[in-house]
């Protein structure tokens, strides 16, 4: 029983994942800084961030595949390390985030090899059905394109029905279509009531498919909400970035009416705006009344990304 | 649902599988296995085959009485016999292409021109003196008489092919184990393993499994080939010859897991490969006997396994020997799987 648990709680409350004060370091660099999160049975949670942000540090210790410097960690209500990690796995489907699977074994030899290794599961073929590779099933691993390997990887993450399933990114370097076919995927495993944890550092991803997100930089969470939520935080849902072509004082904007947030940019500003049918003749006018030349603007709905910006004045690509 | 069946359950069995399919569409891997062997055994076995008693080469320099010495040397069944300008002769001497060179002067006998310090060259030399001592009229004071006997297991292939065998036991233990481990670990295969319950004993107990399944295959083209091609055949044990083939191939697995043990890449575990295998190479007595290198170099040659191996192997084949003698070989072979395995899995890194 976790402390943290109140006593009326039903059982089914315990949370599938939970770390307190996770700390990883290698050598000088701290990769996780005492990290908290807890995902709910059932729940598709996001870990947001930049390369570097300590995303895989963190999944790979839930995994039982990296053992932290401290902290506590639960998964599936269980400790690694107790005896019972092979039982523990038999209930995990993982993907990893580099793995490359023998290029010489055909798709459904691969699944066959990765279903044997759990005692209950749907057959190796179902699970091909079910990530649309039945095509493929004779072709080799070497011969599939970078989408189909993926499906395949997440293919031999799902062969024993997991309780939860660890993406780390799964979507990395797929083209469009491909990507929208492993959501589909994960959404599918979601109604069965599978719980996920994913790592990604596509905005639209952890807005299309998480419950809740935790943003990650060096290591810590620097926000937690659902996606909804975060955007909400940035105090509209609207985005106006502009630039000028000479200087500007700031001080005004914040005070225009629609406007709730005023972020500074690298190339100008960026402002938080619930109405921009209001906001934007307001801007006009006080660039007017500054003498200021509007060089750039532009207006979007306000997503994760924004919220990142926000959080660590930098974009996630900078960063 | 089907319940699926037992080789389908069966992750030792499914590991097994997928390492054997993997191997089998590897076409390198398939050529250093089954072709290679034979190839060399073939090419060897041309160039050092036995034709009959050999003949010596030997030349005579242009001069006075060179027409003389030709005749007698002709007279000598032994002896390939060339007559040379001055010049050519001390070239074809040079290379090798003569044993030696009878220089004629017309006053006194020839002069002989030979290396002594090589076994052919000396041949040449007293079949090149008798033939010309008995053209001057020698009469042997001691008549003897010869009764000649071709012994079995006597010929370079005989001495060969137990060592081709022995080589190919190493090669195929060191890579085909050490090369895909190190492989999977590079491209985070193992990591991705750990991640399921699949026992890791499983994993490298599937390797050594795969291993024995290509062992039969690659010892029986070795060896149907030898009996086919150069009539070659086990005179002693089988069973000797089983057991050291199995034990010698699970041993150098072992060591092939050893050196795979830690290296992240493949580079790395290359390197690592080629220092343990070239000293075997050369001292274990695959191409020549071990029995040349000095001394003090014997007790380090007789601990190496390839060494016990190929002298294990060789006489069974050749000299008959039965399952007892083969015995101290098969220990020390058993020493050094045992020692290999149990430092490498000690040592052995998953991701």
């Amino acid at each position: 029983m976790s402390p943290s648990a109140p006593t009326s709680a039903p059982p089914s409350t315990e949370p599938a994942l939970l770390c307190r004060g996770l700390t990883k370091r290698y050598g000088s660099v701290v990769a996780v800084d005492g990290l908290d999160l807890e995902v709910g049975t059932g729940e598709c949670f996001g870990l947001l961030g930049p390369n570097g942000a300590g995303k895989t540090t963190t999944v790979e210790i839930l995994e039982g595949l990296l053992v932290p410097d401290a902290g506590e960690v639960r998964v599936l209500g269980q400790r690694w390390g107790g005896g019972g990690d092979r039982d523990l796995r038999q209930r995990l489907g993982i993907q990893l985030q580099e793995t490359q699977l023998q290029e010489k074994l055909s798709v459904e030899e691969t699944v066959r090899l990765f279903r044997s290794f759990y005692r209950r599961g749907p057959t190796p073929l179902e699970v091909i059905r079910s990530v649309s590779l039945e095509e493929k099933r004779r072709s080799w691993v070497g011969k599939l394109s970078g989408g189909q390997k993926q499906r395949l990887s997440v293919a031999c993450a799902l062969v024993n029905d997991p309780d939860v399933l660890f993406l780390d990114e799964p979507t990395t370097g797929l083209d469009p279509q491909s990507r929208r076919q492993l959501w589909e995927l994960i959404e599918a495993f979601r109604r069965r009531g599978g719980t996920v944890m994913l790592t990604t550092h596509y905005m639209e991803e952890a807005q299309r498919l998480c419950d809740r997100v935790a943003i990650v930089d060096h290591g810590k969470i620097i926000a937690l909400d659902t996606p909804a939520e975060l955007i909400a935080s940035l105090g509209g849902e609207h985005v106006v970035e502009f630039s000028v072509a000479d200087g500007l004082d700031p001080e005004p904007l914040a005070g225009l009416p629609g406007v709730s947030s005023v972020h500074r940019e690298p190339r100008g500003y960026a402002l938080g705006v619930r109405e921009p049918h209001v906001a934007i003749p307001a801007l006009l006018a006080e660039l007017e009344r500054q003498k200021a030349t509007l060089s750039q603007l532009t207006t979007h709905n306000a997503t994760l990304e924004d919220v990142f910006v926000s959080l660590t004045g930098r974009t996630l690509r900078d960063a | 649902m089907p319940e699926p069946g037992l080789f389908e359950r069966s992750p030792l069995w499914q590991l097994t599988w997928a390492r054997t399919l993997a191997f089998l569409r590897e076409p390198d891997a398939l050529f250093w296995v089954f072709a290679f062997p034979v190839l060399m055994a073939l090419a060897l076995g041309i160039a050092f085959r036995n034709p009959g008693a050999q003949k010596s080469h030997v030349g005579v320099e242009a001069g006075p009485r060179a027409a003389a010495t030709m005749r007698a040397l002709e007279a000598a069944p032994d002896l390939e016999i060339a007559l040379l300008p001055a010049d050519e002769a001390a070239a074809a001497l040079r290379r090798g292409r003569i044993s030696v060179l009878v220089r004629t002067a017309d006053k006194g006998g020839p002069v002989l021109v030979y290396d002594p310090s090589r076994p052919e060259t000396r041949l040449a030399h007293l079949a090149t003196v008798e033939a010309l001592e008995r053209a001057a009229g020698r009469v042997d004071p001691l008549p003897l008489r010869t009764d000649t006997i071709v012994r079995p297991g006597s010929r370079y292939i005989d001495f060969l092919i137990p060592g081709l065998i022995g080589l190919n036991l190493l090669g195929t233990g060191m890579w085909g184990i050490g090369f895909p481990i190190v492989m999977a670990r590079q491209l985070k295969l193992l990591k991705r393993l750990i991640a399921t319950p699949m026992r890791r004993s499983h994993y490298l107990l599937a390797f050594m499994l795969a291993r024995m399944l290509w062992l039969v295959l690659e010892v029986a083209t070795i060896m149907i080939f030898a009996r086919v091609a150069f009539g070659i055949v086990v005179r002693g044990s089988w069973a000797g010859f089983v057991v050291v083939c199995v034990v010698g191939a699970l041993s150098f697995s072992a060591m092939g897991l050893l050196v795979a043990c830690r290296a992240r890449t493949v580079e790395a575990a290359m390197g690592l490969m080629n220092a343990a295998m070239l000293p075997m190479w050369l001292l274990s007595g695959v191409f020549f006997s071990a029995d040349r290198f000095p001394g003090v170099m014997q007790p380090f040659i007789r601990a190496l396994p390839l060494t016990a191996a190929n002298d294990a192997l060789r006489a069974l084949t050749n000299e008959g020997a039965g399952f007892a003698g083969v015995i101290p070989a098969v220990l020390l072979l058993v020493a050094w799987g045992v020692g290999c395995f149990g430092v490498g899995l000690r040592l052995f890194r998953w991701d």
